[in-house]
């Protein structure tokens, strides 16, 4: 019965979301871009021999885009997030016999979706226009991908829980999700990090979704990745149960 | 009978501000029962405690015999809710309201088809819910409240910011819903709202309840005035008004007089006191306090203020 009303509302969300003007195409069509369009920038511009530019090529730049993918759905569920508290949406759903875990289990799998979606346009895309093509173990990175997301999704969630109203929403978000990925160890090793920057990469999801997404990209075995995954978990828990306590329906 | 509603002793506070104060009342099954009052007066508080979107402090409260605090899912399982200024996803339309919503009650949902047609919106179902207007999407809230057949309706501020037009076709809808044996709890701040709906009201002000009872009943009540206004040119007419027994004042201003008084029998006393004496009018009126005159007296201001 409770799963009748997941199902239902997820659905509608989906078909909301495609409704929106902007919203299908900035979510899904921006990551897809910069990863197409820096790729033959990059393969164009750098030395092909040079050990920095393949490797940049072949795995940093797909991670990147992957990254930048689970951050728009992210920054996607933290607006939505807000408009409905501030309509009165989140209140309205709340007066019927739906649990508040469904309203937020639905926006969460319409987030996962959407980000499978993208990755696998952009899988489409690379093998077309990405300069030295797209192999990968699809169904890992996939896995990969929702669990980082998954995981990030749970700091979306406690921005979402602070945010005053919809209109800060957007950018508060950006603002907290974007410099993230500089010390997500994607273009500078973690280790080299300066001791408190290293520290604030520990305890942040993208130090260890990247790793993890970077691994599985280039073959690595899941078992080789056990620490990421917990650590994710780890983040995804406190995330989840932190926001727990301070969301505000209203 | 059982009472639907029982509100004891309740209290409710937003940090230092009192919002809900030793509030009790009952609400019996299939009338249509107002909570009315000035804005801030506590009257969307005291419908969200019942409700079980919030928690009072203190105090009980009992709908359908359930508590609203601990039995919230069974509880909104059989009640339909309408809440102030709610809205809905801007891009979701009406259909897929409805159907979302139906698909949310343990209780076989009634037809929402139907209850569209009922609602003049048979027309609109493919509309996004931003496209509507005001009226209709308090209609659509009426739908959504009314979908799994509640036994008890909660409408709060329903027909705030709409035209009279509308006004008038949404007390027609909610008189519907008494007519079919449902308990409808309301609130406004629209005195003529309350006085041409509702079977009984309370009225609140400052978190607390003043008095409650039929409209007619407040007025009998506090305010027993009555007022005859008419114009004469005989000159005996004053004072034969005066001689009335319950006339308390009259003024007279060219030849229009002003005749104030108390009790049911002011106008019939006046009638015959025309007719005993011959005197002819040319103008006949009487002025009836209303609640908003209830209202007045009190609280020593208007509600509008």
């Amino acid at each position: 019965m409770m799963l009748c009303g997941l199902w239902k509302l997820t659905w509608i969300e989906i078909k909301i979301f495609l409704r929106e003007p902007l919203g299908a195409f900035g979510t899904i069509g921006f990551p897809v871009l910069v990863f197409i369009v820096l790729g033959r920038v990059a393969g164009r511009r750098l030395e092909p021999a040079s050990l920095a530019a393949s490797s940049f090529i072949r795995v940093g730049l797909p991670v990147l885009a992957s990254v930048l993918i689970a951050i728009s759905a992210v920054l996607s569920l933290i607006t939505i997030i807000s408009i409905y508290r501030e309509g009165g949406i989140l209140k309205r759903l709340r007066a019927t016999p739906l649990r508040p875990q469904t309203i937020l289990t639905a926006h969460v799998i319409v987030k996962l979706l959407l980000t499978a979606a993208t990755l696998a346009l952009m899988v489409l895309a690379g093998k077309r226009y990405y300069p030295i093509g797209v192999h990968v173990p699809l169904f890992s990175f996939t896995i990969a991908l929702l669990i980082s997301t998954w995981s990030i999704l749970s700091i979306g969630f406690l921005i979402a829980s602070i945010v005053p109203t919809a209109r800060f929403a957007q950018p508060i978000g950006a603002v907290i999700m974007y410099p993230m990925i500089a010390v997500s160890g994607l273009f500078v090793p973690i280790e080299s990090l300066p001791p408190v920057l290293h520290a604030v990469a520990r305890v942040l999801p993208l130090g260890y979704a990247v790793p993890l997404l970077q691994g599985i990209w280039n073959g690595d075995a899941w078992s080789a990745h056990v620490g990421d995954v917990a650590a994710l978990a780890v983040v995804f828990v406190v995330c989840t149960a932190l926001s727990a306590k301070v969301f505000r329906w209203e | 009978m059982r009472p639907v509603i029982q509100v004891s002793g309740v209290r409710k506070t937003y940090g230092p501000t009192v919002a809900v104060d030793e509030v009790s009342f009952e609400v019996n099954d299939g009338e249509i029962f107002g909570l009315i009052g000035p804005n801030g007066a506590g009257k969307t508080t005291t419908m969200e405690c019942i409700e079980g979107l919030r928690t009072p402090d203190r105090g009980s409260i009992a709908v359908l015999g359930l508590d609203p605090f601990r039995q919230v899912y069974k509880l909104q399982d059989r009640i339909g809710v309408q809440l102030q200024q709610a809205q809905l996803q801007k891009r979701i339309k009406v259909w897929e309201a409805v159907d979302l919503w139906a698909s949310l009650y343990q209780k076989k949902a009634i037809d929402g088809e139907q209850l569209l047609e009922q609602l003049g919106l048979t027309d609109k179902r493919n509309a996004w819910f931003m496209n509507l207007s005001g009226g209709q999407k308090q209609r659509l809230f009426i739908a959504l409240a009314l979908i799994n057949d509640p036994e008890v309706v909660f409408l709060d501020e329903l027909t705030t910011g709409l035209d009279p037009q509308s006004r008038r076709a949404i007390w027609d809808l909610v008189r519907g819903i008494r007519e079919r044996g449902k308990t409808v709890f309301l609130t406004t701040h629209l005195m003529e709202e309350a006085e041409r709906l509702c079977d009984r009201v309370a009225i609140i002000e400052h978190g607390r309840i003043i008095d409650i009872d039929r409209p007619d009943k407040l007025v009998d009540r506090h305010c027993p005035e009555r007022t005859v206004v008419l114009t004469t040119n005989d000159p005996v007419a004053e004072d034969r008004f005066r001689a009335i027994p319950g006339v308390e004042t009259v003024n007279c201003a060219d030849s229009r007089f002003t005749i104030h008084g108390r009790g049911d029998d002011l106008v019939t006393d006046v009638i015959h006191c025309l007719s005993e004496n011959s005197i002819r009018v040319t103008d006949f009126r009487t002025i009836l306090p209303n609640l908003e005159d209830v209202f007045l007296k009190l609280t020593g201001h208007s509600i509008r203020e």
